[in-house]
């Protein structure tokens, strides 16, 4: 199960989507609005999405851990939009017979999320600036101060 | 041939709009189509470096020839999660 969503998501449906008999171990992640990035403070965060490809590497993401580990179920809903300090931006749920396969799949599962899936965060940062999150790329370009 | 580009995050931002149409040769690599780019979308210039492309929902290398392609989809690096 896979999707995008504007609206709260609801990590307790989303867990029971991967539960079954055959899992012993369920290992759900939640990405959560943070207040406090070293010393900046943030007021909200807004996601917005290439939904099309995001949804389908998201698809490609499950088939690579299904491939990697004998999972029973994989789970994952990330939301768009508008974020409040402590919603949650995205659920991660993992399921397998034993827990470590299902702590090394949810793990390589959300780190993979965060590099691949095309998915932006802009900061909505106390001081009333707001800034795009992209890895790698001067918070401030040149032509941006000009 | 007009390839049209999408645009997102701040990307989308400095360009001031979501999509760009860029006219160029059939057969054109990514890399000179992010050179192209730059040309039709001067406020990208900073970014320019930074952007990847993907083409039906996969990432492309700098080497992929474009071929008959009409969208593709230009962005600086993900920060889901």
């Amino acid at each position: 199960m896979i999707e995008l969503t504007h609206d709260p998501i609801d990590y307790t449906q989303l867990t029971e989507r991967v539960r079954s008999d055959q899992a012993g171990a369920v290992v759900l992640f939640l990405g959560t609005v943070r207040e406090m990035t070293g010393s900046r403070q943030t007021l909200a965060l807004d996601y917005d999405a290439y939904p099309e490809m995001a949804l389908a590497q998201m698809q490609r993401l499950v088939e690579d851990i299904q491939q990697r580990w004998p999972v029973t179920g994989v789970a994952i809903s990330h939301r768009l939009g508008h974020l409040e300090l402590g919603d949650i931006s995205v659920a991660a749920a993992v399921s397998s017979p034993h827990r470590a396969q299902a702590f090394e799949a949810g793990r390589f599962l959300i780190d993979e999320l965060k590099v691949r899936v095309p998915i932006w965060k802009k900061e909505n940062w106390a001081d009333g600036s707001t800034e795009w999150v992209h890895p790698g790329v001067p918070s401030t370009a040149p032509a941006e101060q000009e | 041939m007009n390839v049209t580009v999408r645009l997102f995050a701040r990307a989308r931002e400095l360009a001031g709009q979501s999509e760009v149409c860029v006219n160029v040769p059939e057969g054109l690599t990514v890399a000179e189509l992010r050179h192209r780019l730059g040309q039709t979308c001067p406020e990208l210039k900073s970014l320019l470096p930074h952007l990847m492309f993907a083409v039906d929902n996969e990432y492309v290398s700098e080497a992929r020839c474009l071929g008959p392609t009409v969208e593709v989809a230009a962005f600086p690096p993900v920060s889901g999660g």
